[in-house]
């Protein structure tokens, strides 16, 4: 697990150095670290053949020694596949892929064994692939075994079987059934093509082969292209199950072209710079990060290395920024594909022009130097006219050997973008205040942009501000930086910026205050002042502070515009608040206790003078009934509202309602039969007096 | 003078008449009329209290001046049933009226002691 974490990390290393656009570096040490992490395998052994055969076909090409456990477990598998007599084609094939690189003997019985089951293949094959897998096994058994009698029976029968698959287009058919062609199965027609006329036991019609030219070059036809100059193929994604994506499809084409031009005399008619564009596409790809991507880049440029079309030379930059400080020269490698030596050369530079400008050409045509010791081509010494800025730097290369010319590639001329940096000087910096209407200087200050300043200046609206200094690369010329600001702040942090401009090597800026004043917001005060001046080509970019001034405005009127609001700090803004104390709703004021007593006194009167005058009108009890029964329910009557009245009390003092009016619902039947029996008594009793 | 004179002896002529009729009212009448006056008076301090002290807490003060004035207003109505030279109601037993009042009163007295809080 943390081996994988390690891999991950440096592929993104890798990854994150690897040039973009324009500039292609040869395969590296980053590639062949990057192989032995991604072709790990499994508890010791890989899932299949094929995956077997990728590793070792990796390594073998990046010239990763062999580890002898991969070995002996890829032998094992092998002798195990090549001894069952239930081994398809296809593992047969892959079989012996891996057989070539891992080279374990093959004994003579099961070679033979091998030979027939393969040449049964071939007669009994009806797609594509079969007829791949068995002549492509046919053609590695005849380089493995001892056996000399390999060939192919009827070699022009099989070559027109396959040759039946292909369409119109380049691209060929998987099958008789199947209506999709690829440039995929193309790739995968051309090397089985080839296997079949290195297997022939006699010559094959040299028409064929001519159409099979004819084929390729209207498969090339299909190409596409990126912008830096990279070509690749593709096919369209019809079905998903069988798509392969460009670099599969890329490297299957490439295959089966130079696997074709290895066993044909004739020559192929493709010009050089297809080839060049097939390289740039597998060098742009970096380091793929998946073990397929990885075999099928590597494997192509293989292919591209050392095959019969030609052999594409890249050209390699160590560094595209040079710095004239440093007194650095531009040096350029050139290269095949996987790295490897070429034969001798030159490397002109033959133009040199700055970026986005369509003038002529800054230098002479002009050679550089070979210096053995590195292998790479310096120009010593940058031409005076090159200064600090970005150009564009063309080269091209020539093969001292003519016959070379045949073998290799080198596109006609490489544009390359090359970045020259410098130390600017900053020169009679001064900062003054001006009169508006006079131009006086009121004050002027020299300033040392190079080192701290604390220049304090005033002035008020009706003056202005001038700054100036001169800016001068280190060949004399003038210069002119992305950057060229002055910003002024105020104390309460709203800010102005100000693009400094220049007619040739003078940087000046006037600040004219009367007609700042509604940008300022006519906020008067003191402003802190901070010049910056930067540019991707100048080493000594700078952002200093230069002091403050202090700036007199007018009042705001009415109607001014007010500065925005200035960014809130956010922790003040989302920190702790002021705590707040709850305010209670304060009490009412109450009246004395003795004044509420005294009322209380008071409205008893009332109650007492009412007993009093009944006293007086002389109440009596005479009515009351005297019989025994009348007389219960009589004083039972009395009790009964006496109670519901102390319920009342008690309502008031700690029942609820609910509670009351439950009690009051068992006292109110009571109440209402008794009074229901006395008072009917009475009416009787004097309905009975009135009567008699 | 002699206008002033007059109308003095009037006042006293009708006030003493006043009295000689009402005191031929019949006893349990004047029971009532001493009733309804306690209450009367009782609302009465109660709302010079509140004009001293101020009408916090409201409630309290209305529940007491309502309970007076509902209990004078329920003892007006039995005067009103009880009393023998009323015609409208010559068939209601005295005894009924009085059961209602008592009735009356207890409901009124139940509100005024939830209103009272």
């Amino acid at each position: 697990m943390a081996r994988r974490l390690a891999g991950f990390l440096v592929l993104l290393l890798v990854v994150s150095i690897c040039e973009a656009a324009f500039l292609f570096q040869p395969i590296s040490d980053s590639h062949r670290s990057a192989a032995l992490e991604l072709f790990t395998p499994d508890h010791g052994s890989f899932k299949s053949l094929e995956e077997t055969y990728e590793a070792l076909r990796t390594f073998q090409i990046l010239g990763i020694e062999k580890k002898p456990d991969l070995t002996a477990t890829a032998c094992r598998s092998i002798s195990e596949t090549v001894g069952s007599s239930s081994s398809t084609a296809k593992d047969l094939f892959y079989a012996l892929k891996a057989n070539s690189i891992a080279e374990c003997k093959i004994d003579k019985k099961a070679s033979k064994g091998i030979i027939s089951r393969l040449n049964a293949s071939v007669s009994g094959a009806s797609s594509l692939l079969d007829f791949y897998y068995s002549v492509g096994g046919l053609v590695l058994i005849k380089d493995q075994s001892s056996e000399a009698d390999v060939h192919l029976a009827d070699a022009e029968g099989v070559f027109r079987s396959v040759k039946a698959f292909s369409q119109s287009d380049g691209r060929w058919r998987y099958s008789s059934n199947n209506p999709e062609s690829s440039a995929f199965a193309a790739g995968i027609a051309l090397e089985t093509l080839a296997g079949i006329v290195s297997l022939a036991s006699s010559e094959i019609d040299q028409s064929l082969i001519s159409t099979l030219k004819n084929d390729i070059i209207k498969l090339f036809d299909s190409i596409e292209k990126y912008d830096d100059g990279a070509l690749y193929f593709d096919d369209k994604l019809v079905d998903g199950h069988e798509y392969q994506g460009p670099l599969s499809t890329t490297s299957s084409v490439l295959r089966g072209l130079t696997a074709f031009a290895a066993v044909t005399a004739e020559n192929l008619n493709l010009p050089g710079d297809k080839m060049l564009g097939l390289a740039k596409f597998f060098l742009g790809i970096c380091v793929p990060g998946d073990a397929k991507d990885f075999f099928n880049q590597i494997d192509s440029l293989a292919c591209l290395e050392s095959n019969r079309v030609s052999i594409p030379l890249i050209l390699s930059f160590p560094s595209t920024v040079l710095s004239l400080t440093r007194k650095d020269s531009l040096k350029v490698g050139v290269s095949t594909v996987l790295g490897s030596e070429v034969p001798s050369l030159t490397v002109k530079l033959v133009g040199a022009f700055s970026s986005g400008s369509k003038d002529a050409s800054l230098v002479e045509s002009q050679e550089l130097n070979f210096d053995k010791a590195s292998g790479l081509y310096i120009l010593n010494g940058l031409p005076k006219s090159i200064d600090v800025g970005s150009y564009t730097f063309v080269f091209e290369v020539v093969l001292h050997e003519p016959e070379h010319e045949e073998v290799y590639f080198m596109g006609s001329q490489t544009k390359v973008p090359i970045s020259v940096t410098g130390l600017i000087k900053v020169e009679n910096s001064e900062i003054a205040v001006l009169d508006s209407d006079l131009g006086s200087i009121e004050s002027q200050k020299k300033l040392d942009l190079a080192g701290k300043n604390a220049i304090s200046l005033s002035a008020n609206h009706l003056q202005k501000l001038r700054l100036s200094f001169q800016l001068t690369t280190p060949h004399g010329r003038s210069f002119k930086p992305h950057q060229a600001f002055l910003k002024l702040r105020h104390e309460s942090k709203v800010e102005h910026i100000f693009v400094v401009g220049n007619s040739g090597k003078q940087f000046e800026i006037v600040l004219n205050f009367l007609g700042l004043v509604e940008k300022f917001f006519y906020l008067s005060g003191k402003y802190d002042m901070e010049l910056t001046i930067g540019d991707a080509a100048m080493e000594n970019s700078l952002l200093v502070a230069i002091g403050h001034i202090e700036l007199d405005l007018p009042e705001a009127p009415e109607k001014a515009p007010r500065p925005p609001p200035q960014p809130v700090d956010p922790y003040s803004r989302y920190g702790p608040k002021a705590e707040i104390t709850h305010i209670f709703r304060a009490p009412e004021k109450r009246p004395p206790q003795e004044l509420s007593l005294a009322f209380l006194g008071l409205t008893i009167l009332p109650l007492l003078g009412f007993l009093i005058g009944l006293l007086r009108l002389g109440v009596n009890l005479k009515n009351f009934p005297t019989k025994p029964v009348p007389a219960t329910f009589a004083v039972l009557f009395h009790v009964g509202i006496g109670a519901v009245l102390l319920l009342y009390v008690f309502f008031w003092v700690k029942l609820d309602l609910f509670q009351t009016l439950k009690l009051l619902g068992f006292l109110g039947v009571f109440l209402v039969f008794v009074g229901h029996r006395i008072l009917s008594h009475l009416a009787a009793a004097s309905a009975k007096l009135k009567s008699a | 003078m002699a206008r002033t004179s007059s109308s003095k002896e009037n006042a006293q002529a009708l006030f003493h008449s006043l009295r000689s009729a009402y005191a031929a009212t019949p006893v349990n009448l004047k029971i009532i009329d001493l009733y309804v006056g306690f209450a009367a008076f009782t609302a009465l301090i109660q709302v010079v209290y509140m004009a001293s002290v101020g009408s916090f807490p409201f409630n309290s003060f209305l529940s007491g001046v309502l309970s007076c004035v509902g209990t004078a207003v329920l003892a007006v109505c039995l005067r009103i049933q009880v009393n023998k030279e009323n015609k409208e109601f010559k068939d209601l037993p005295p005894e009924r009226a009085f059961a209602d009042f008592v009735l009356c009163n207890l409901v009124l007295h139940l509100v005024i002691m939830n209103f009272l809080g």
